[in-house]
């Protein structure tokens, strides 16, 4: 352990806090978030554990442990939190790009500095991985997105994009499974089916799986 | 068995949501005003968790096809039982046929249909409320629309409702009819709060938010100043609780309510305490909300309170049945 290595544990609201691990994503902190979830979510009182992208949201019943010494039980199991051993899948997701499917394709493109074929090969080069699940049901948050793709959030959220969406958000790659709300730049669109409220579990990816895109069409 | 003859703005079956799958992306759904929603099935004896109606706003109307024991809790709407005019927070029976209809609402923004026995459509992921964002739930996964029939269940308690129903006070501090006050929710500060600048802070908590037409089920996005940041951050994605207050770059902060994104990444100023959520869940659209700062331990206590409310409601519940007559 470095002196790097510490958890930055701030609250939200009074029952729940948010550790975020220090360095970049994508790294061996994610599985070490993962791992540190399954220890935490064993807990007297932990109600729920939450991975992010290399943070973990800790929902607890207020009373059962004091937040200073909730806060102290955390950092010192980051500190022996290992990475989970997972069997990697990788998955392929077939992408319309561009035109109506992907409303932010060419105005990515414009930002980079690059043509929409180049965002589209760039976008469809790399194997990524799913850090974690979250926001709306079955959605992942993927690493390994080329870094000249990547684009800050729009500064006002669109109210609905479809399900299938293919999407950019900070450094980030996502899918939508649902039609939802959304902050994030949509490239195209994917029939794949990532979420499936009557199956168990009614998620099709887990974290730890590798992705990759395969464009379908050529982009308008 | 109910039968929907109009559902109003937005009408769903709910109960008190389905915790535990956040970190599938699943959010909880679950009512807006989960204390009214509480208090109606405390009313009726009925477990908490039982699932009953949510009507918003204006112009709901059912028909009882059976007899049943119900109770109308949450904003203060104008109700009838066959043009009889019904308090609010009141419980009653109705005979088969007997058409129930909420209106104009006097105060407050969703009302709660409780019935004895509870709403028996099929549970999904341990909850019968209707995750409309995810598609699945509830009364075949979407709002109720005229003609719908809803299954009712066997009541688990066998009290009688005595003759002419019997009230209770809705809780303390609620929107009150005839009122303009801004509501107010109080807010413990997040991990994002030393970012603004000190205008943002004053602003966030003095002012009289206006909650916008685009605010529902999902969240509330509220207007006013825009809250200016010291600098600008781009954050991992990361988990949300209900309740949380965000403010993207636009500066217009956004309260996430009971069908918001499990994860988000803009900044957080603060989050609504979960004992106030309820009130969250009664600002009416063009409604004014203001935020007062508060402690964990004051949250706790808020908690607390909620608690002692509901137990009231249950105590004058069980008063009303073993008197059998009317009044509290």
């Amino acid at each position: 352990m470095t002196d790097d290595d510490i958890l930055a544990i701030s609250a939200m609201g009074e029952s729940a806090l948010l550790c975020q691990a220090p360095g970049e994503f994508g790294g061996a902190a994610q599985e070490r978030i993962l791992g540190l979830a399954e220890v935490v979510a064993a807990w007297p009182g932990v109600v729920e554990t939450v991975p992010g992208v290399n943070n973990l949201l800790v929902m607890f019943a207020p009373g059962v442990m004091a937040p200073g010494a909730m806060r102290d039980r955390l950092r010192d199991a980051w500190t022996q939190a290992r990475a989970v051993r997972t069997e990697p899948r990788t998955v392929e997701i077939p992408v319309a790009y561009g035109g109506e499917h992907g409303p932010d394709l060419a105005g990515l493109a414009e930002r980079t500095g690059l043509s929409p074929d180049e965002v589209v090969r760039l976008h469809g080069a790399p194997t990524y991985t799913v850090l974690a699940l979250g926001s709306v049901p079955g959605f992942p948050y993927l690493a390994g997105l080329d870094r000249r793709l990547a684009a800050p959030r729009l500064d006002v959220p669109r109210l609905r994009m479809p399900a299938g969406s293919v999407l950019i958000g900070g450094e980030q790659g996502g899918i939508l499974p649902v039609a939802s709300p959304t902050g994030w730049h949509c490239l195209g669109w994917t029939p794949f089916t990532l979420f499936n409220p009557a199956a168990d579990p009614p998620v099709t990816l887990r974290a730890g799986d590798r992705l990759r895109f395969v464009a379908a069409e050529r982009p308008a | 068995m109910i039968e929907i003859l109009a559902a109003g703005p937005l009408a769903t079956v709910q109960d008190l949501g389905r915790p535990g799958y956040r970190r599938y992306g699943i959010g909880t759904s679950g009512a807006m005003d989960p204390l009214a929603f509480r208090a109606g099935n405390r009313m009726l004896g009925n477990p908490d968790g039982a699932a009953a109606i949510e009507v918003t706003a204006t112009g709901f109307r059912c028909r009882f096809l059976r007899p049943a024991r119900f109770a109308v809790t949450g904003a203060a709407l104008a109700t009838t039982l066959d043009d009889a005019a019904i308090p609010p927070w009141w419980a009653s029976s109705a005979a088969a046929g007997q058409i129930l209809d909420l209106s104009t609402p006097r105060a407050g923004m969703r009302a709660y249909i409780a019935v004895s026995g509870g709403i028996d459509v099929p549970a999904v992921m341990g909850s019968r409320s209707t995750d409309l964002k995810g598609g699945f739930g509830g009364f075949e996964a979407r709002s109720l629309a005229s003609g719908d029939v809803l299954p009712v269940g066997p009541p688990a308690d066998a009290r009688e409702v005595p003759d002419g129903g019997f009230g209770v006070r809705s809780p303390p501090r609620g929107p009150e009819v005839g009122s303009a006050a801004p509501t107010v929710v109080r807010v413990i500060p997040a991990a994002e709060y030393g970012l603004f600048t000190d205008e943002a802070l004053e602003a966030f908590w003095s002012r009289g938010w206006t909650v916008g037409a685009d605010s529902n089920r999902l969240g509330l996005r509220l207007a006013g100043p825009a809250l200016a940041f010291t600098r600008r951050v781009e954050l991992l994605s990361h988990g949300l609780v209900t309740g949380v207050v965000q403010v993207p770059p636009s500066g217009q902060p956004m309260i996430q309510a009971m069908e918001a994104n499990t994860c988000g990444g803009y900044p957080k100023i603060g989050v609504v305490i979960g004992a106030d959520l309820w009130r969250v869940g009664q600002v009416r659209i063009g409604g004014k909300l203001r935020f007062s700062e508060t402690t964990t331990e004051e949250a706790m206590d808020a908690a607390a309170e909620n608690e002692a409310f509901l137990e009231r409601v249950a105590r004058a519940a069980r008063t009303a049945s073993a008197l059998g007559r009317g009044g509290r």
